[in-house]
């Protein structure tokens, strides 16, 4: 039975971690930004989901959509706010711009986290589930909660690859990512499309930290963890590759379900460093990036 | 021209931080003595990240490989302090020489998270061994530098000028030159017939001799060596940020940085939990308006006038 509960719990950890990433990388991607608040704002999206559930009585579903939201704002806070002001400095040369950004997203960051435990403490919250209760799967007693998240976080996956391949915004996107002056030069504005950018990510994150908040639970601790993992899965992916981010989260999130099942929960996270440490030595560009 | 006009105000300064356990309480000491370590490590870093024009996500690691050697040696063998002091600078090195010999064909992100996850794994690998290395509850040292907080001021502040002195040498020095330059254009660098690699190199192991070294004195003067004070990634957030917050590429910047930091923390301390996030703020505006950081904008403005 062990072997259908890692392959449950495995698929659920894993897909929570590709939607949690692809946010990320997509940024990267078009901006060329890595954004080192992701787990902060990962973090406040399920806090206010449990604040607007528990406090506020707005139930469940909008408590969710809460968080989301506070993860909309904190998004488009950290783009105008920090990342923007950054690349269009003129006083910080051009190849500085990438470690300013870095170290002033992991400031803004640490602020998000400082304030969030000041308010709620950084004892672990959990949100209130979406659908309460448990699924027998062939005899794994799996909670539903748990199949909630996988089939949220595929649906967020593909309306984003609805969004990106179906549309025009979309397709701009893609171009940006590709090759930004031709864009501008079609006459494209890519200040635009940066803040669309921004907007998908601030719904991607909040979505991932709602589900990881019911089903997990956080802390203002984990925040530090959160950006790890998602830095490590996209730069196992390729910086900057979607479907590399999803193959990258599903080879971490077996890694860690199996390492945690089969040797022990305390070294979890080792064998998924290591391969990271051994694919970035021999395929520098990660598993399906484009060098 | 300018560092001529400024030697004389570095020197003020010095004998003023001299003099200072004579006028102020050991708690204050204390304080500085943390923050001159620091300001070691965040020097060393900016060797690196200034001048070599490589992103180290992961000072504490071999901050960690010196404090975690010597405060071994110290506990099972009882080898004296300076021997350890000598063994925590080598494994130290060795360390990095490990790490950047590959991770030096990367750039960019990628030689950050190299760096980064070398971190993660030292601290898994000291928790794991638990049993040998005292893991996060620490390693207690039996030897300590000295028990007067005056005379361990004093071999902080010392330890720190000489690292300062030397590295600000160096960097001043035709290879810091080429340092910089191969940081900055690394193909032009090389076509003018540098070896921008064995340069970057060197770089690395001088970074990691300071770190290794300052890291093993701090585990003397803390008694004791533990994940939270020396490999947490807490720890290189705060040295990355003493670098950049002091003024990159100035090496001193790190060291005005680390006081910064270290006493605005102290000052703030009635706001609780709060002053990390005043810390954290204040940092993010000089980024943001002052990127050449506290010394670089100094001496900017010197050099306007």
């Amino acid at each position: 039975m062990v072997g259908l509960q890692i392959l449950i719990d495995g698929f659920a950890i894993s897909s929570l971690y590709a939607l949690g990433a692809i946010g990320f990388t997509l940024i990267f991607g078009v901006s060329g930004v890595l954004n080192l608040s992701h787990g902060s704002i990962m973090v406040a999206a399920a806090i206010t989901a449990w604040l607007a559930a528990g406090d506020y009585g707005a139930g469940s579903l909008g408590g969710a959509l809460a968080g989301v939201a506070a993860s909309v704002v904190l998004s488009f806070a950290t783009y105008l706010l920090v990342v923007r002001p950054i690349q269009s400095s003129r006083a910080i040369p051009g190849e500085e711009k990438e470690i300013f950004v870095l170290t002033g997203t992991l400031l803004w960051g640490i602020m998000l986290q400082e304030a969030m435990a000041y308010f709620f403490t950084n004892s672990p919250k959990t949100v209130r589930p979406l659908i309460a209760g448990v699924v027998n799967i062939m005899g794994v007693r799996t909670p539903a909660n748990e199949i909630v998240t996988a089939v949220l976080s595929w649906v967020a996956i593909g309306l984003l690859w609805l969004l990106v391949n179906r549309t025009r915004a979309g397709k701009a996107l893609l171009a940006a990512s590709i090759n930004p002056r031709g864009l501008t030069l079609l006459g494209f504005e890519l200040a635009n499309i940066h803040l669309l950018v921004w907007a998908i990510y601030g719904v991607l994150a909040g979505i991932a930290g709602v589900l990881l908040g019911s089903f997990l639970g956080v802390s203002s601790d984990n925040v530090g963890t959160l950006t790890a993992s998602a830095f490590s899965i996209v730069v196992l992916g390729g910086l900057g590759s979607v479907s590399g981010s999803l193959l990258a989260a599903y080879v971490v999130g077996y890694l860690e379900t199996m390492t945690a099942y089969l040797v022990s929960p305390s070294i979890r996270t080792v064998p998924v460093l290591l391969l990271l440490v051994l694919v970035i030595y021999l395929r520098p560009q990660g598993l399906l990036g484009r060098r | 021209m300018r560092t001529a006009r400024l030697l004389p105000v570095a020197l003020v300064v010095l004998l003023v931080m001299a003099l200072l356990p004579f006028g102020v309480g050991g708690y204050v000491l204390g304080l500085l003595t943390l923050a001159y370590y620091y300001g070691v490590f965040a020097m060393a870093w900016d060797l690196l990240f200034g001048f070599a024009g490589e992103v180290n996500f992961g000072p504490s690691f071999l901050v960690g490989l010196g404090a975690y050697a010597a405060a071994l040696l110290n506990h099972y063998y009882s080898w004296p302090i300076w021997a350890c002091l000598v063994a925590g600078s080598a494994a130290a090195v060795v360390g990095g020489v490990v790490l950047a010999v590959p991770a030096l064909r990367l750039h960019g992100p990628y030689f950050g998270l190299v760096t980064l996850v070398a971190v993660l794994l030292l601290q898994n690998v000291i928790v794991l061994f638990a049993g040998v290395t005292g893991g996060e509850i620490g390693l207690d040292i039996p030897d300590v530098l000295s028990i007067s907080d005056r005379v361990n001021y004093w071999y902080a502040l010392g330890f720190m000028v000489i690292s300062g002195a030397v590295l600000f040498g160096l960097a001043r020095s035709p290879v810091g030159l080429i340092l910089q330059a191969s940081g900055q254009d690394a193909v032009e660098a090389s076509a003018l017939g540098f070896n921008v690699a064995k340069h970057k190199l060197a770089a690395f192991c001088i970074s990691a001799f300071f770190s290794g070294l300052a890291g093993a004195m701090l585990i003397f003067y803390l008694g004791t060596a533990s994940v939270g004070t020396v490999v947490d990634i807490g720890v290189g957030v705060q040295v990355i940020i003493a670098a950049v917050l002091g003024g990159r590429r100035t090496i001193l910047g790190g060291a005005i940085g680390a006081i910064f930091l270290i006493v605005a923390g102290e000052m703030l301390r009635d706001l609780g939990q709060l002053s990390t996030f005043v810390v954290s703020a204040i940092a993010l505006v000089v980024i943001l308006f002052f990127p050449g950081g506290l010394l670089g904008s100094l001496l900017r403005t010197e050099g306007r006038q």
